[in-house]
């Protein structure tokens, strides 16, 4: 058991391309960090650095206490499950499970009595002398885990597991991994591009763009207050809606909609303002409200997803299944529940309005 | 995988476009194949007056023939050292070249090279190479104390043979080991080495057993290749000596029916050849193809 300690890590490849640029995060012993963000961000890359597969140019890397840059990753004390699974093909599952110990020299009743014991945690048992290719997507995907069990290692690593496995499926392994890493209470770091599993799975998650750390979180606080534009639009389904509005002290204009935000004047003049679809909601009669032109409707069952234009921005909002919708609505949303991004930068300016202060209230309806 | 079926509006020109090879084939392998396994069951006169049919009595000759069984003997120790040389030194330099990433490309180019060599000037090559005159390499071996002579010792010709016929098919089997490790994908090796492997027990553990099935097909290959398409390389080099000591089974063939115009039993060796290979060929698939699968 221990903690990894992320110093200043950079990737520069040959040309001068910084993969990763310059990444410090602590994780404490048994946490369990996500690592997300879009394809080509760093994030398998930066696996891959604590994993020792790829050197690492700048920063330091220490897992437990020991900096590990110069060693080879069997020296590392971790474990990684890889996105194929990456299982031996010619060795039985019994083999897969053993080879790591037997090239540690583990005595031979020991790999039995350890295999024995992931394949029961794993509940793969009855497959243990069958070979990979006889086995479904779901069961590799537990020789996998199980591979990585057996060692018992100070830090789990896993590369987009899940991703070669079927929805219904993914959800059931989620969940497992979950289950699994809290009875072990093993060190992860997890990366993923999919930000449902990222929520679901992490005790705090980190989201990464373009080679920097976006946002350090829990699942909560990277929801319900996003750093960033690019981590408001990432991380939630639908994603945030983000559009422009402008502030006159505590007055917001979104297109021809116009807020009161009753004294809470974060900025003034031009700023993007982010709206989750589910704190929209139709506007009673005689409420402030935003004109809403309605394009298409999505229907999840438990609710309906409509989207469609304020002015001409466009924007998603979710309403209980059973509303009665026409073409024209007025949607209508809690201040406090608005968030506000710099126009230049798209970091997050201020906190939300508090809700004490700032009630909708009618605007000129009166 | 699914092959995408061509259909020809002309019914005739499938044919057409297959005659070439097909002629080929039927002149130059059936036709003559057919002749040979004729002409084993017939004794003909040198000068081509007279035949007749003998039955197996030429069959029944050459397995009493104790120069016939020395050649066969021979040949296995030919074929036996020409395929785990030119297998294991294959086999070295794909696994050298698979680990440049940069300088790949120029050392492939290189190693190939002899593949596209005659083997008459392969043989030619090395036999200026041993020459026990001008040859550089006996000159070296004379400075540690020891003495080349593949004119007069039946070993070092029987040991010049294997290295010429090996060279040559290094190249081949180079190639088909690169493009097997290439395939064996790269998060296998990394796996392994998180699970405490290092680069040889690697190759060992995971490339050489995922190589099988390349392995399997090119042992076949490197069989037949030393037993029915090395005479140019034997002919250039020793031409069968000394005293017999290089005549593999498909020199003898040669020797027998060509020199010694007895045609009638040169067909029957050369027909025992061909079903020599094809029982090895059935024996290798039947047997060992069972242990490569995963």
């Amino acid at each position: 058991m221990a903690g990894i300690h992320i110093a200043g890590v950079s990737k520069i490849y040959t040309g001068g391309v910084k993969a990763v640029n310059s990444v410090s995060l602590d994780i404490a012993d048994g946490e369990f960090i996500v690592l997300v963000g879009p394809s080509g961000c760093g994030k398998s890359t930066l696996l891959r650095m604590v994993a020792g597969l790829e050197t690492i140019s700048e920063g330091e890397v220490s897992i437990g206490g020991r900096v590990v840059n110069r060693m080879e990753p069997a020296e590392r004390d971790i474990a990684m499950v890889f996105q194929n699974y990456a299982l031996y093909p010619h060795m039985t599952v019994y083999q897969n499970l053993a080879y790591g110990l037997k090239n540690r020299g583990t005595p031979k009743a020991e790999i039995d009595a350890r295999v024995a014991e992931a394949a029961r945690m794993l509940e793969i048992t009855q497959y243990l002398e069958r070979k990979p290719r006889a086995l479904s997507g779901g069961q590799r995907q537990r020789v996998a885990m199980g591979r990585a069990i057996v060692r018992k290692p100070a830090a789990f690593l896993f590369d987009e597991p899940l991703s070669n496995l079927d929805a219904k499926l993914r959800v059931s392994m989620r969940g497992e991994i979950k289950r699994l890493q809290r009875r072990l209470g093993t060190t992860s770091l997890y990366v993923t591009h999919d930000q449902l599993e990222a929520m679901t799975l992490a005790d705090r998650l980190v989201v990464l763009s373009a080679g920097q750390i976006e946002q350090i979180g829990t699942p909560l606080e990277v929801y319900h207050t996003p750093a960033s534009t690019f981590v408001a639009s990432f991380i939630g389904s639908p994603a945030m809606n983000l559009v422009s509005g402008e502030l006159h002290g505590d007055r917001l204009a979104i297109g021809p909609a116009v807020f009161d935000l009753k004294g809470f004047a974060p900025t003034s003049g031009p700023v993007t303002v982010g709206v989750r679809a589910e704190d929209l909601r139709l506007a009673r009669a005689g409420e402030s409200s935003m004109p809403f032109r309605v394009d298409y409707i999505e229907e999840l069952g438990s609710q309906r997803l409509v989207h469609g234009t304020v002015g001409d921005q466009t924007l998603t909002a979710a309403v209980p299944a059973e509303t009665q919708l026409g073409d024209d609505l007025h949607l209508a949303v809690e201040v406090e529940k608005l968030h506000f991004f710099s126009k230049e930068s798209g970091r997050r300016i201020a906190d939300r309005a508090p809700q004490s202060v700032a009630r909708m209230e009618p605007v000129g309806a009166a | 995988m699914e092959t995408k079926r061509t259909t020809f509006n002309n019914r005739l020109l499938p044919y057409l476009l297959l005659a070439p090879q097909l002629i080929i084939t039927l002149i130059f392998f059936i036709w003559p194949a057919a002749q040979a396994f004729k002409s084993s069951f017939e004794r003909e006169d040198p000068f081509g007056m007279s035949t007749v049919f003998v039955g197996i009595q030429h069959y029944q000759r050459l397995l009493e023939d104790p120069n016939y069984i020395d050649a066969l003997l021979r040949t296995m120790v030919f074929a036996v050292c020409v395929t785990s040389l030119a297998m294991i030194l294959g086999l070295a330099f794909a696994a050298a070249v698979d680990r440049l990433t940069r300088t790949s490309r120029i050392y492939t180019t290189l190693l190939v090279w002899p593949y596209a060599v005659a083997p008459v000037v392969a043989g030619v090559l090395w036999w200026f190479v041993f020459n026990t005159s001008t040859g550089l390499l006996p000159f070296f071996l004379q400075k540690i104390g020891f003495k080349w002579d593949h004119d007069l010792n039946g070993t070092h010709a029987m040991i010049l043979i294997s290295i010429a016929a090996a060279w040559k098919q290094i190249s081949y089997n180079f190639l088909f080991f690169l493009a097997g490790l290439q395939s064996v994908p790269h998060s296998l090796m990394e796996a392994a080495a998180i699970d405490g492997s290092g680069p040889v027990k690697r190759f060992f553990t995971i490339s050489l057993p995922l190589l099988s099935p390349t392995t399997f097909f090119l042992f076949i290959i490197n069989v037949n290749y030393a037993m029915f398409d090395t005479f140019p390389i034997v002919d250039a080099t020793t031409a069968g000596g000394p005293a017999q000591a290089t005549t593999t089974l498909v020199y003898k063939v040669y020797q027998d029916g060509f020199v010694g115009l007895n045609l009638g039993s040169s067909s029957a060796q050369s027909v025992m050849l061909m079903m020599i290979v094809m029982v090895l060929t059935f024996v290798q698939f039947r047997y060992v193809e069972r242990r490569v699968q995963y």
